[in-house]
């Protein structure tokens, strides 16, 4: 008998100790990140405000993958280099070039290009762009999202209804990830290109913060974003049942939901975050066709911290990615070529501590 | 006499296609049979060296179910400790790393150990260091999820060449780490070297392929497979998943740092950027899945039908092609890579020679013993039951 | 509409092979619901019980035999046509959404609803008072009692002409079986049609008109709930008599 409580109790205590165990992992977490950002913003600010940019365009991508993994239980390998790809969209419809015979001539191969519209070269405000980028940006979102559907109904539908595995689903996607990889290098060669060479505009904030104008565009059409999906999400009838659908698909069906429609939308929604996520990325940075593969680490990193299947966790897990990984390359702690490795380093962490991430539900 | 089935003349006819394209092309472009044979020596060792990378991958993930996507980084590292343990110690400006114990291990000049002895160290340096990765990998990583545990590796693997060059002292970083001695070198004339290291190399492939046989077979083995299928009901049976699964993962490892050191060894040079993700980590994927994962035979093949696939797409470059062409070939062949995967996932997802069970040795050779037994009448049919309403 | 003694048949399957892989679990079953009537479906387990709701709500392949609702030919239909004609479904397990809210999770069961939520909703809440309570919680968070209530009014959102219910007391303490049996007569006195599943079957005899036997995937017995409950044979396989 004595026996029997002594079971009881130790079961107890393990109940307890479990519970308070994911309370001081995700409260740790959380002390943990919130310790970083006021180092970041007393010592390395300028990491910080790079951080958060990128850590903005990374939450973009994040969101896209979480939604996948949560709608369609799979981890979207090819999301990278689709980020990429939109990019390289964006550049082609706002130029109308491809790569030529040499590195150096670029082929027209667009005779009309959004560079063409009448006064879209002229620079809004201070960024260093035109409303040309902007209709590329939209033009690129509406190709992706047709271009990811049409993998879906290609490669992904069929598996789905074969009742493979997440490894095979992996697989696919890192040949596809190869395939798109292939295409842009095909398409518009390995050289690095920009949207606009030439000097972009900084201004000042309180508190000795540089930033650039058009680092406070992205920032601003990431929060729009963002918005636009908690929106969809949580007030429309699409974004419940596509909630619904990554709860329980099959209940979904029952309730006379139609999973194909929303797995559609899914991908859809997935490819414009995307495509913005990309033009973004080579508005901050460049575009480069390696740089695909290597965004897949943070994007993925992101998603697992905040938690995989929660939009918020994609935002978080995003800006926090972003932050680390530019402050330890401008605060000197790692050389610069080990800036995506930060991720790697911050992925493993997570998933030693606390795998369920910061807002994901512990099973 | 057994009848030929369909499926398996497929395998068979892969193997021929391929090796009468890559003979073909060769000898189309070089009119010499002598540098066709030549081509064609250096295409199989790479495709054994590659062979041997299958075998332990499909220890690690066709038999056990690990879901290893850093192969690469057991390839670099592999293959990067080979060269420091046989290279001599670095003393030219040209080139900068640690180690150099070759000339060390000539320890018994009269045995012409330089010859044999510094590799064979060299290889099991490179299997351990592999197998201690592996084994301290293991912790934190065996217990995720599949797709989980791939991201990690990735990672792992990415990093693992991002420190190979960005620490120049290290392994002389993105240059060349060149004049690796290899087995036997001296054997023949330096320029048939080729043919020494082919016979080196698929020595050392059938010797792991029959290990790795036999260890299937056994016990172990088994035990293997039962928590691929159902890793609750391993669990239930009292056997501890997690050691199990962490001994094929480091036995995996090791191989793969073997065969990394026999990379070096045939490659006599190696640099950071042979170990890309994709062709260090995605294309042994693709020659498990190609030939048939859970199975040696289909690693064997796979390796053989996948890279003579890559090296014909190879060939076709060597033809007179407009330059806006000919600049994009590797992406060509990259796509074609890609698709070859994907086409092999969507149709063939088994490979070209799919898993049989395999029991036990013992109830294999008592099955070949016992002929079959007649054939019996039918089983009876369920008849559905009279309504009774 | 098909009909005996002037009753209407609202759902009837028959003759259903149906398994899941290349194994067949029913071996030629039958049954069916008249208008206005409660029907269980007892038997041991493995029998095929819960295979049968869910091939008669199209989830599993009908390999031979038919289901007609409501006179129409719906074999293999999809469950999202079905649902539509008026076919409604309860799993035993995972029957809620749980990071959705009562409300959320009530709007799903309404999804293809045209116009009429308000009055749905309000008549869901009318049934199940308690989810009036706080519709805001999380099904997540809801206790076994609640959530099965939930997973009730869900499946009623689109005024189902028949309801198919697995083992709706599953899991649930006495207190609750009451009560949910309860509620489950007061929807068929509203005028849906049930076919359930029942381990406890007892409980489900008592509440029903009529009930079948099922073992190792074949119609056994047949009849009115009371005379099955009076069954020697039942009462010692099946009701721990």
């Amino acid at each position: 008998m004595a026996a029997i409580e002594r079971e009881a109790t130790t079961f107890q205590f393990r109940d307890w100790q479990r519970r308070f165990g994911n309370f001081a992992t995700g409260a740790g977490l959380w002390l943990l990140i919130i310790a970083f950002v006021i180092g970041a913003f007393i010592w390395e600010r300028d990491g910080l405000v790079t951080g958060t940019v990128v850590g903005s365009l990374f939450a973009l991508g994040a969101i896209g993958i979480t939604l996948i993994y949560g709608i369609l239980k799979f981890g979207h390998f090819a999301h990278g280099d689709s980020m990429m790809l939109s990019a390289y969209l964006a550049f082609m419809f706002l130029t109308g070039n491809i790569a030529g015979e040499t590195q150096r001539s670029d082929v027209e191969l667009l005779p009309f290009s959004a560079s063409d519209l009448p006064g879209a070269t002229t620079k809004i405000w201070e960024f260093s762009f035109g409303y040309s980028l902007l209709v590329a940006m939209g033009l690129a979102a509406i190709l992706m999202a047709g271009f990811l559907i049409a993998l879906d109904h290609a490669v992904y539908g069929p598996l789905r209804r074969r009742h493979s595995g997440i490894v095979t689903f992996s697989i696919a996607s890192l040949g596809l990830a190869l395939i798109i990889r292939s295409l842009m290098l095909f398409i518009w060669g390995s050289g690095p290109r920009f949207y606009s060479p030439g000097i972009r505009e900084a201004t000042e904030l309180p508190f000795d913060i540089r930033i650039l104008y058009d680092q406070i565009f992205i920032l601003a059409m990431a929060l729009v974003l963002m918005a636009a999906v908690y929106l969809l999400l949580y007030r429309t009838k699409l974004g419940k049942a596509m909630r619904a659908m990554a709860d329980n698909a099959e209940l979904a069906r029952v309730s006379g939901i139609n999973t194909d429609r929303t797995v559609t939308w899914t991908w859809a929604i997935a490819g414009a975050l995307v495509a913005v996520a990309g033009v973004m990325l080579g508005l901050q940075t460049q575009l480069r066709p390696e740089l695909g593969f290597i965004v897949i680490l943070p994007l993925f990193a992101s998603a697992i911290l905040g938690g995989v299947g929660s939009p918020h966790g994609a935002l978080a897990g995003g800006l926090i990615i972003g932050i680390v990984q530019e402050t330890s390359v401008t605060s000197g702690i790692l050389d610069s070529g080990y800036k995506f490795s930060v991720a790697a380093i911050v992925l493993v962490m997570v998933l030693l501590i606390r795998p369920t991430g910061l807002f994901g539900v512990p099973r | 006499m057994k009848r030929v089935s369909v499926e398996s003349l497929v395998p068979t006819a892969c193997v021929v296609v391929v090796t009468a394209l890559i003979l073909g092309i060769s000898f189309e472009q070089t009119g010499d049979p002598e540098r066709t044979l030549r081509f064609y020596v250096s295409f199989l060792s790479v495709a054994t060296v590659l062979a041997i990378f299958a075998l332990a991958l499909n220890l690690q993930w066709g038999y056990t179910g690990v879901f290893n996507f850093g192969v690469a980084a057991f390839f670099l590292i592999g293959a990067y400790t080979a060269a420091i343990v046989t290279k001599e110690p670095d003393r030219t400006d040209f080139e900068e790393y640690i180690g150099g114990y070759g000339p060390d291990l000539d320890v018994a000049p009269f045995l012409a150990t330089d010859q044999w002895f510094p590799f064979l160290v060299a290889v099991l340096v490179s299997g351990t260091v592999c197998g201690v990765l592996a084994f301290l990998l293991s912790f934190p990583t065996l217990r995720l999820r599949e797709d989980y545990l791939a991201i990690t590796m990735i990672g792992v693997a990415e990093l693992t060449r991002r420190i190979a060059i960005e620490e120049q002292w290290l392994v002389n970083g993105t240059r060349n780490l060149g004049n690796i001695p290899g087995p036997f070198q001296n054997v023949l004339d330096i320029n048939d070297y080729r043919y020494v290291f082919l016979a080196v190399a698929i020595s050392f492939l059938l010797l792991v392929f029959f290990a790795l046989e036999r260890s299937v077979r056994s016990p172990w083995g088994r035990v293997l497979r039962a928590l691929r299928e159902d890793e609750m009901a391993a669990e239930a049976s009292g056997k501890n998943v997690r050691a199990y699964r962490t001994q094929a993962f480091v036995l995996g490892a090791v191989i793969m740092g073997a065969g990394g050191a026999m990379y070096a060894f045939g490659a006599r040079a190696i640099a950071p950027e042979t170990f890309t993700h994709y062709f260090a980590t995605f294309i042994i994927w693709t020659m498990v899945i190609v030939g048939g994962s859970g199975n040696n035979k289909g690693a064997l093949l796979g390796a053989y039908v996948v890279w003579g696939f890559w090296q014909s797409t190879l060939l076709i470059q060597s033809y007179d092609l407009p330059d806006v062409v000919q600049v994009r070939i590797p992406f060509i062949r990259d796509m074609l890579l890609g698709l070859l995967i994907v086409l092999a996932l969507l149709f063939m997802p088994h490979g070209l020679l799919p898993e049989r069970a395999r029991v036990s040795v013992w109830a294999e050779r008592a099955a070949r013993r016992v002929r079959p037994p007649p054939a019996g009448p039918a089983p009876p049919s369920a008849e559905p039951q009279e309504d009774k309403a | 509409m098909t009909e005996t003694n002037g009753k209407v048949r609202l759902i009837e399957a028959t003759g259903i092979f149906a398994g899941y892989g290349e194994v067949d679990i029913l071996h030629g079953v039958s049954a069916y619901v008249f208008e206005g009537e409660m029907v269980a479906i007892i038997g041991p387990n493995g029998a095929g019980k819960s295979t049968l709701l869910r091939t008669m709500f199209g989830l599993l392949n009908v390999r031979q035999g038919s289901i007609v609702l409501k006179g129409n030919d719906v074999t293999n239909f999809r469950p999202d046509k079905l649902v539509l004609h008026g076919l409604g479904y309860v799993p035993q397990v995972d029957n809620v959404f749980p990071t959705l809210t009562i409300m959320e999770n009530l709007e799903m069961g309404g999804f293809v609803r045209e116009h009429g939520m308000r009055d749905r909703l309000d008549h869901v809440f009318r049934l199940f008072p308690d989810l009036a309570k706080r519709p805001g919680d999380k099904a997540g968070k809801l206790s076994g009692g609640q959530r099965q209530m939930l997973a009730l009014g869900r499946a009623l959102m689109l005024d189902p002409d028949v309801l198919l219910l697995d083992e709706p007391s599953a899991s649930l303490s006495p207190k609750m079986v009451e009560m949910i049996f309860d509620r489950i007569k007061a929807i068929n006195e509203g005028g849906t049609g049930i076919l359930l599943v029942e381990q406890n079957a007892r409980e489900a005899l008592s509440v029903c008109h009529r009930g079948y036997v099922l073992a190792m995937g074949q119609n056994r017995l047949e009849g009115e709930a009371s005379s099955l409950l009076h069954n020697e044979e039942v009462g010692k396989l099946y009701l721990g008599a």
